[in-house]
């Protein structure tokens, strides 16, 4: 049921361009845009070694992607509950959990499927990933995972709130989560107040995680932290999904 | 003739009183257009403040240097609204009663710009309130003159292809294309950094890209004097772009059978 209901999700993803368009156009777009109009940036005092910005820049790319797949998520469960899809599914002799690990495991096949779409980009356009094969298996483990947990929060709007128009409306918060991590630019180099939220900004270490097999070696210290930062999201987001949806249930 | 065109003008005044009435009736409708150009001037600044730290540099001030980019950008995003309500009025069949009304297509067409051009105000005005807050420099009279006229052109620009776009598809789900082309033409220029300062293919599409000098047109009072040479490529810029994507979406409108 829940490969179903994950099949369903990856499909209608695609069957949509108003769904599609923030997973892949936006971030490529502004990878894009980005590493060219500040790729002069790399020549900072400060700025850590790496190849170029557009290297640097690619796991932000990934992370932005995995964030607005969240909302995404968000947006379908919560078009499912207005057109009665949900009531149905809560009728049916399934487990109620897979209503919302169906449309998780759709989203977190869709974060793979990104993660694998900007290390071609990557690639094509001359990063060297410096931990090679593992570390781009690793980078899609991390992205899939990171899709996965902003997902779980998305649900949960979605469980709670019933209205697509209300997720929609948190998409611009997945900008100023990002603006105010690592995602951009390296911590140092931030203008405060951006610099002291980057530092306790869950996003900043899963980032950081992202990034470290592109342009270095990965520690074991910083993946530590970036499965940290992604089992924190995932943490809030299964609990308030979990309480939502027992309400819905409850409520109706 | 004359009675006519005061007819003309007066269909016109009354689809802008419609889009006015939208902001009053729904505030929340003016708040995406407003809310993103803001999150990216404030994140841009955040993130990319440093980059004034570079040699040649032409700014001292990143705020200052970025804030004339965001008001265009919500200019685009206002405009390419316009092209998605046009969308939602061919989906519920209103714009089947405007196109049978004795107005000329023109007149529909212009009706729907101006309206844009002028909801452009309000995320342009929100946004230079906050950049002045955080420490930007103020233009002066001219610089803002100057702004504001750039922005109400984007927005011109903007609605032109949200309306073309809207009359093609004649879905709200071309949304996405409205909005991001626009978001491509006003990043793809001088928004980031001086063109001495671009890198790779962003270096050579920023110089043949028309917007970047509304962008350098747009900045001048923020990082330095205007200057008519300054201005000028502006102004020919948004009439060369209005008078091609205005074409295109006449002819749209034109072609749309009733």
């Amino acid at each position: 049921m829940v490969t179903a209901l994950g099949r369903r999700s990856v499909l209608q993803t695609f069957r949509r361009p108003q769904l599609v368009a923030p997973l892949l156009i936006f971030p490529t777009l502004l990878l894009a845009i980005q590493s060219a109009g500040a790729g002069r940036a790399v020549d900072l005092p400060g700025f850590p070694p790496v190849e170029s910005f557009f290297a640097f820049l690619l796991a932000a790319a990934m992370i932005q992607s995995a964030l607005f797949g969240g909302n995404a998520a968000g947006i379908a469960l919560a078009v499912d509950i207005e057109m009665g899809f949900t009531d149905r599914l809560l009728a049916a002799p399934i487990p109620r959990f897979a209503i919302v690990a169906g449309r998780l495991a759709g989203t977190a096949v869709l974060g793979s499927m990104t993660a694998v779409w900007f290390l071609i980009i990557g690639v094509i356009f001359g990063v060297t990933i410096v931990e090679g094969v593992a570390g781009a298996l690793l980078i899609i483990a991390l992205v899939t995972l990171s899709a996965l947990a902003f997902g779980s929060l998305g649900a949960a709007l979605a469980l709670r709130t019933g209205s697509a128009s209300v997720v929609q409306g948190t998409f611009p918060l997945a900008f100023v989560i990002l603006f105010l991590s690592t995602a951009f630019f390296p911590q140092d180099l931030l203008v405060e107040p951006a610099r002291t939220i980057a530092e306790f900004n869950p996003l900043s270490y899963i980032v950081d995680a992202v990034r470290e097999p592109v342009i270095s070696s990965l520690t074991f210290s910083d993946l530590l932290k970036g499965l940290a930062g992604i089992a924190l999201v995932a943490t809030c987001g299964v609990t308030l999904s979990a309480r939502a949806l027992e309400r819905r249930i409850r409520v109706g | 003739m004359l009675a006519s065109l005061s007819h003309d003008m007066q269909t016109i005044g009354a689809m802008v009183r419609r889009s006015a009435n939208e902001l009053i009736r729904v505030p929340g409708a003016a708040i995406p257009g407003v809310l993103a150009p803001t999150i990216f001037f404030v994140g841009l600044t955040s993130a990319f403040g440093g980059l004034v730290l570079l040699p040649g540099f032409d700014a001292d001030n990143y705020k200052s240097f970025i804030i004339p980019v965001s008001m265009l950008q919500g200019a685009g995003f206002t405009g390419a609204a316009a092209g998605v309500n046009l969308a939602r009025d061919i989906e519920i069949g209103l714009f089947d009663r405007f196109l049978a009304s004795p107005a000329p297509r023109w007149v529909l067409l212009a009706g729907t710009v101006l309206a844009a051009a002028l909801r452009s105000l309000i995320p342009a005005t929100v946004l230079l309130g906050v950049a002045l807050a955080v420490g930007a420099d103020f233009p002066g009279f001219g610089g803002l003159v100057i702004a504001y006229a750039a922005v109400m052109g984007m927005a011109v620009v903007a609605a032109c292809w949200g309306a073309t776009l809207a009359l093609r598809y004649k879905t709200q789900a071309a949304a996405p294309l409205m909005q991001s082309a626009m978001l491509a033409l006003i990043l793809s220029t001088t928004a980031y950094a001086p063109q001495a300062l671009l890198t790779g293919w962003l270096y050579t599409v920023a110089k043949i890209n028309p917007i970047t000098q509304v962008v350098d047109g747009a900045r001048q009072g923020f990082i330095g004097s205007i200057t008519w040479a300054g201005t000028w490529p502006a102004i020919v810029a948004l009439v060369g772009f209005t008078a091609v994507l205005g074409a295109f979406a006449l002819r749209g409108m034109r072609r749309t059978a009733y």
